[in-house]
């Protein structure tokens, strides 16, 4: 018995080692490699061409935190991430709150809630964009601002994407943006809320209405303490999500007038493939990898803790 | 009155999750004549398939690779993460958790922190701007998130099944493919749609990896066609919808298991 059990061990290994090297090389050595890259001198074409690696330190992630644009990126991330989570988790409890409460046709508003997912960011951000074209104001509006002159809210039209309006370091152009990426995934956190309400027994909430608890209490005392954890992965798949954005904006608004609404992602594009500046761009897109991982190895860790204790 | 305030809630969020797919509806069947600023939001008044057909002719080829890429990736990547999970979940060897972990990482990471050396690699073994160059970065790309669905799947499958079928003298292969992989199929359903799903749409490898717009996915020709006809906006959200349309019919027709393949993917490692 036991030969046999080690044989099917040999056996298991085996057949798992071309995924193991392939992730070996493909995850780990290549951000070695992107490393390597970062911190050479290729920041041209014919750098390339010649091959000679040329080390030149921290060089070109020094030159990133000296350059608008990079900064600018940054901050556009920071705002972005933030009202996007807020957004995703706010509308998503609260439908998820509502389909909850035992109605009629909650399948059918379920489905139509989460159908973005399985929609490519690449289509949203086309028709979102036509959706909040400003055409040329104050007379000719499009989009958007048609309706609201229509509906005499003339004063609340503006060039949403196309502004270069800011608040403090906040481009309001990254609205429109925001309130598309919301579209997109509020429903996910809507599922991962309505799995986590599901999955309370109803005899608590039976018990602590016996003890005269209102519905309001028992959502708020019981319910919403229990659904920490699920927010608390909302918030990491959608914080990495987020952090990483880069179809839905470069499929809707690009990096905007003046860089209002550029991403890391885009940047990173642009050094890389438009302007052969790949070292740099490698850089942009390590400064990417740590942002996800700060985010994503406590998580990842803390998992597999749980698991291990089952 | 409760109920109508729930309702009222619901509806209002409804028609915002459906705004987007009553633009792409309405302006993709109109006629030309009928496209433009002051009637951009009314429905058309004839039904016109001219912007399929414009958009069809342009994108028919995006779509063809679109579909040569997506099914054998899909169906490659879903074998695949059947054995990982297999293997990950059912036997255990030293510090089996640690690269479990270590693999799930490679499905978090931004791909831009690999994407010039992928290029570089897939230039030296000459599948650079092709689509079977395309399959094989997804295949590798998502061996994490198939390899955690499948295996916690096959944690639930009770070990006593397996040890039951080693009693009976079935070999590592026989355990897999008479115990394991008929009572797979849900899982399968779940790999290969959350899979399609997330090639169909993908864009970054797609416009980094092909050049060429003969070999270029559907997802990186809408892009360049939204660009491109910015006044002929049936014809642009006509290109939108086609792209859209596989991945919506499936989700339509398997969205229960849509579901579970996005709740598989967050709720734990």
């Amino acid at each position: 018995m036991r030969r046999r059990l080690k044989k099917d061990t040999i056996i298991g290994i085996a057949l798992a080692i071309p995924s193991i090297v392939a992730i070996a090389i493909f995850v780990y050595g290549f951000i070695v490699w992107t490393i390597r890259v970062s911190m050479s001198n290729w920041n041209s074409f014919s750098s390339l061409l010649r091959g000679v690696y040329k080390f030149v330190g921290f060089k070109n992630y020094i030159r990133l935190f000296q350059d608008d644009r990079f900064i600018t990126d940054l901050w556009n991330t920071a705002f972005f991430t933030l009202f996007f989570l807020l957004g995703s988790i706010a509308i998503g409890l609260l439908l998820a709150v509502l389909l909850d409460s035992k109605i009629k046709g909650a399948q059918i508003f379920q489905n139509i809630y989460l159908f973005p997912m399985a929609v490519s960011f690449v289509v949203t951000g086309t028709v979102w964009s036509w959706i909040f074209a400003p055409g040329i104001l104050p007379d000719d509006p499009q989009g958007i601002n048609l309706i609201l002159k229509k509906i005499g809210l003339d004063h609340l039209m503006w060039n949403w994407y196309t502004s270069t309006k800011h608040w403090g370091p906040f481009n309001l152009a990254l609205i429109p943006v925001i309130v598309a990426a919301v579209w997109q995934l509020s429903g996910y956190t809507m599922a991962m809320y309505l799995a986590g309400l599901r999955s309370i027994p109803v005899e608590i909430e039976e018990a602590a209405k016996v003890d005269g608890a209102s519905s309001w209490q028992v959502f708020w005392k019981i319910k919403f303490p229990l659904l920490k954890p699920i927010t608390l992965s909302a918030m990491i798949i959608l914080g990495h999500i987020s952090l990483k954005i880069f179809d839905l904006v470069f499929a809707m608004t690009g990096s905007g007038p003046n860089f209002v609404t550029d991403m890391p992602s885009i940047y990173m594009f642009e050094l890389t493939f438009r302007s052969n500046r790949y070292a740099r761009g490698s850089a942009v897109a390590i400064i990417m990898l740590l942002m996800v991982a700060v985010v994503i190895i406590p998580y990842l860790v803390n998992s597999m803790k749980k698991e291990v204790r089952l | 009155m409760k109920k109508a305030v729930i309702y009222t809630i619901l509806i209002v969020f409804a028609m915002f999750y459906l705004l987007p797919m009553y633009v792409l509806l309405a302006t993709s069947f109109k006629p030309l004549s009928e496209i433009g600023i002051s009637t951009m939001w009314n429905p058309p008044k004839h039904f016109s398939l001219e912007g399929f057909k414009k958009a069809f002719e342009k994108l028919s080829k995006n779509l063809k690779n679109s579909f040569y890429l997506t099914i054998p990736a899909t169906i490659i990547s879903s074998l695949l993460g059947s054995i990982n999970g297999y293997i990950f979940s059912k036997i255990r060897f030293k510090g089996d958790n640690v690269i479990f972990s270590l693999i799930l990482f490679g499905m978090f990471i931004p791909y831009q922190s690999i994407l010039f050396p992928l290029i570089r690699f897939l230039q030296s073994i000459h599948l650079y701007g092709t689509i079977p160059g395309l399959i094989l970065v997804h295949v590798i790309y998502g061996i994490p998130i198939t390899t955690l669905i499948f295996r916690n799947y096959y944690m639930e499958v009770p070990d006593e099944l397996i040890e039951a079928g080693k009693i009976d003298g079935a070999s590592f292969f026989k355990v897999y493919s008479k115990i394991l992989l008929p009572l797979s199929i849900p899982a399968f359903v779940v790999v290969i749609i959350w899979q399609f799903t997330n090639i169909w749409n993908e864009f970054l490898f797609a416009v980094t990896v092909t050049s060429n717009p003969e070999k270029q996915p559907i997802t990186v020709a809408l892009v360049n066609l939204a660009g491109s006809q910015v006044i002929e906006w049936n014809i642009q959200m006509a290109g939108a919808l086609i792209t859209a349309l596989p991945t919506l019919i499936v989700y339509i027709l398997l969205g229960r298991y849509f579901v579970r393949g996005l709740l598989a993917g967050s709720v734990k490692g």
